[in-house]
């Protein structure tokens, strides 16, 4: 059930506005557009793990609620910057598809919105981490078909002063509708 | 004069949304009605004053290998402070807001400024740079709040302009905001042209 909803009622780009930019800025080709959405699902779901348990057996133990958002974003950065780290040592494959990504990531809000929401809907680590899980899986979605969208656009004729982003976000803003049609789903 | 200009440059040529395509999340998350629009731009434009000032006082106490999160640290407890202060003062709007004022911690205006204008000026031409580009970026969202508002109920400032039977709903949802920024902006390119 939180697998459907994440993915396709409340997709995290489309109906909570998480992530927009590398929305609008990945997407000019599909390679890119699965090079992200791969990276995000990675690093999220990492994040989602770490940050769960720092809050709980941190932050709730010790009555420090207060520096959440601080302690989550430092523990994103370096979190981003270890699997940088670690994916060059372990599959310089992987970092080579993924590379140019990784730091993009940290200042994605998505990764951030995703960790709080966690926390404040109250789920328990599996629900977490499957939110997470299927949360990054409808961005990427999202992601290729806007590529799509965007390599097929590049191809015809477009009045001048829609050219490049407002002609992006009305293309987004259909997309959008065209999710709605998701909802009541589950 | 000169820091005039470095006001008025926020607002209208480099303007956040409208020409720099920074922080699009909030410009679209938070705009469903022009209140939330110019609570949010307000939030984000203390958080940008304070920071820009702090970051251009200590910059030369930061190593430059550690910049980005010291910035961050310094943008992150201010972002801390303003939820404290909102929790307490506009508990509403905080809770409307929700999940975006933590949010405004990662959101690229902040370490954009921080990087381009706050480490390499004084304090004073930052505390204009913070106030032109807050101010740019609430105009922009309350502008937005605006329209969609009026298309999707009828109303501006809940001042009723057309009953709200003729509102497009759509416009309050999701789709409505990308494409309403989307006809803004074509607009806004087309007036810079003539």
């Amino acid at each position: 059930m939180i697998f459907i909803s994440a993915i396709f009622v409340n997709n995290i780009v489309l109906s909570q506005f998480l992530g927009i930019c590398p929305f609008l800025g990945v997407s000019k080709k599909v390679e890119t557009a699965l090079g992200m959405g791969a990276a995000v699902a990675f690093v999220l779901t990492i994040a989602t793990i770490v940050t769960f348990l720092i809050q709980k057996f941190v932050l709730d133990a010790f009555g420090l609620q207060y520096l959440q958002t601080i302690t989550f974003i430092l523990v994103i950065a370096a979190l981003v910057q270890m699997v940088e780290i670690i994916l060059k040592k372990v599959s310089p494959a992987l970092y080579q598809a993924l590379g140019v990504f990784l730091p993009l990531i940290t200042t994605n809000c998505c990764i951030l919105g995703v960790a709080i929401l966690v926390i404040q809907k109250d789920f328990n680590l599996l629900t977490g981490v499957v939110y997470a899980f299927s949360t990054a899986l409808g961005f990427g979605l999202a992601l290729v078909i806007f590529a799509g969208l965007r390599e097929q656009m590049s191809l015809v004729k477009i009045p001048k002063g829609m050219e490049g982003t407002p002609i992006a976000l009305i293309t987004a803003g259909l997309l959008a509708m065209a999710f709605m049609g998701f909802s009541g789903v589950v | 004069m000169n820091n005039f200009k470095v006001l008025m440059n926020g607002i209208v040529k480099e303007n956040p949304t409208f020409v720099l395509l920074l922080g699009m999340c909030p410009t679209l998350g938070t705009t469903s009605s022009a209140v939330n629009g110019m609570g949010m731009g307000l939030a984000t434009a203390f958080v940008l004053i304070c920071s820009n000032v702090v970051i251009s006082s200590i910059k030369n106490l930061i190593p430059d290998m550690v910049r980005i999160p010291a910035f961050v640290v310094v943008i992150a407890s201010f972002v801390t402070l303003l939820q404290m202060v909102m929790q307490a003062y506009v508990p509403a709007l905080y809770a409307t807001l929700g999940l975006f004022i933590p949010l405004i911690v990662v959101n690229c205006i902040l370490l954009g400024r921080a990087e381009a204008f706050a480490a390499k000026n004084n304090p004073l031409a930052s505390l204009f740079d913070g106030v032109g580009m807050g101010l740019g970026f609430t105009i922009a969202l309350t502008l937005l709040g605006a329209i969609r508002e009026l298309l999707g109920t009828g109303k501006v400032f809940n001042f009723i302009i057309f009953p709200e039977g003729y509102g497009m709903l759509v416009f309050v949802l999701a789709p409505g905001a990308f494409i309403a920024l989307g006809y803004l902006i074509a607009l806004i390119n087309r007036l810079k042209k003539a």
